[in-house]
């Protein structure tokens, strides 16, 4: 008896909230609509992304030589140095900085702080126009002074011991000796501009070791994937930090001019604009490993 | 939701973050410079392709993974989410893992079949002594 009394207060009970459910109003996962729809675009983006880091793997995986990332970024600037990563980890140290602000104006709008939140987008703001100028110093070094493109790559690394020699088969000297380079050692092919083009140097190898011990060789270009996969997953990334610093400031603004204060929900808006931001720290996380670090 | 700690712990987690991965990053790339020769050149396990490259190439894969998590977990505050948000989002990512391992060997099978052609191609064939039958020889098929 008291059994099925229970049963069927259960079952009242179990009716009641399935209604109260269709009626709207309760977020299944305790986050809001909007912070939901972001959580699982983030999903998406992050296959998107992590699609292009895999194509880059197995074409890196594919080719007998990979340029080498800490002889191709190895340039900072207004210093004419050869200091390998010194200026991406400035980069990734920007990105994580913004991230940090980004928090900050984040906790600031569940405190409902207005200026607090405005002053740390704008951090974050700063931030990342920064990256972006970076990217740009970056991409302007790869592009205008060592002629890297989308299908041309004159980094390299050889791929057996030999010696360097002219086109007519002379060896090359460096100071009284002749230049003899090693298995694995990094080239730049300088280029110069010609008729509007770029022509890269020639350069011949003669071989002592390996499977073409004895032949003399031209220098080739590198892996021509290299080029086209570093343009366009930096590239990639480098948008969503461009449309993440336009998003930003509009949030900022409308932070500014009291839109969130009248919504009354700890500034979500900045919460949301605050997950894709960091987002795009975490895939930087990822593009710092496979192009500066691996 | 960041309303489990109080004002001053957020602001703590706060530095405390920016101090953590700012010391993963430098570690990283300490140690990648150090692996690649450019500290102490004698020492280059991080680029001759033997057994360290791989112990260093997981410490890298290591440390990125923490900061990531470090990132997901409590600066995007999944941390405080519910279950069921922290699966629908985490789980799908592991498909990943298979889609690594597959390209990957995808990967070192384009650049075998090429070299493979490449030697092929530059094989050199020697001429068929004068005299001999050249081309297929069909089977004699015994009739008796």
């Amino acid at each position: 008896m008291a059994d099925s009394s229970v049963a069927h207060a259960h079952e009242t009970h179990g009716h009641e909230s399935d209604q109260h459910l269709w009626d709207g109003g309760k977020e299944p996962m305790k986050a809001s609509y909007g912070k939901l729809m972001m959580w699982y675009f983030l999903v998406s983006d992050a296959f998107t992304f992590a699609g292009f880091l895999i194509a880059y793997g197995a074409l890196r995986f594919s080719s007998p030589t990979w340029p080498e990332a800490d002889f191709v970024f190895a340039s900072f600037p207004f210093v004419k140095a050869h200091w390998p990563l010194v200026f991406v980890t400035f980069m990734t140290f920007v990105l994580i900085a913004s991230s940090v602000t980004m928090v900050r104006a984040v906790q600031e709008g569940h405190r409902e702080n207005r200026r607090g939140v405005v002053f740390w987008m704008f951090c974050t703001i700063l931030g990342g126009a920064t990256f972006l100028g970076s990217q740009a110093y970056e991409w302007t070094t790869l592009i205008k002074y060592e002629n890297v493109s989308v299908t041309r790559n004159p980094f390299g690394r050889y791929i057996a011991d030999g010696e360097l020699v002219d086109v007519s088969g002379k060896p090359v000297m460096e100071n009284g000796a002749p230049l003899t380079v090693k298995k694995d050692d990094s080239y730049l092919l300088h280029g110069h501009e010609h008729n509007g083009e770029v022509e890269l140097e020639k350069k011949y190898i003669k071989y002592t070791s390996g499977p073409y011990a004895g032949q003399t060789h031209e220098v080739a270009q590198g892996p021509r994937a290299f080029g086209a996969l570093f343009f366009f997953i930096t590239g990639f990334h480098g948008f969503h930090v461009f449309s993440g610093v336009l998003f930003l400031t509009i949030i900022m603004i409308n932070a500014m001019s009291g839109l969130y204060a009248a919504r009354k929900n700890g500034y979500e808006m900045v919460e949301k604009i605050g997950l894709y931001w960091h987002f795009v720290d975490l895939v930087w996380v990822f593009v710092f490993l496979v192009f500066y670090l691996l | 939701m960041a309303g489990h700690q109080s004002y001053e712990d957020q602001k703590k987690l706060v530095i405390y973050g920016l101090k953590l991965l700012g010391a993963i990053t430098i570690v990283e790339v300490f140690f990648a410079l150090f692996a690649k020769g450019h500290i102490i050149p004698s020492v280059t396990f991080g680029k001759d392709g033997g057994f360290g490259q791989y112990i260093y190439m997981l410490a890298m894969v290591g440390a990125s993974l923490y900061k990531a998590y470090f990132i997901v977990f409590f600066f995007m505050h999944m941390a405080h989410e519910v279950r069921g948000l922290v699966l629908s989002v985490l789980l799908p990512t592991t498909l990943l893992i298979w889609a690594i391992i597959a390209f990957f060997q995808e990967g070192s099978r384009w650049g075998a079949s090429r070299e493979h052609i490449k030697q092929k191609n530059e094989e050199v064939v020697q001429p068929a002594p004068a005299g001999q039958p050249q081309g297929y020889i069909l089977p004699v098929i015994n009739k008796g």
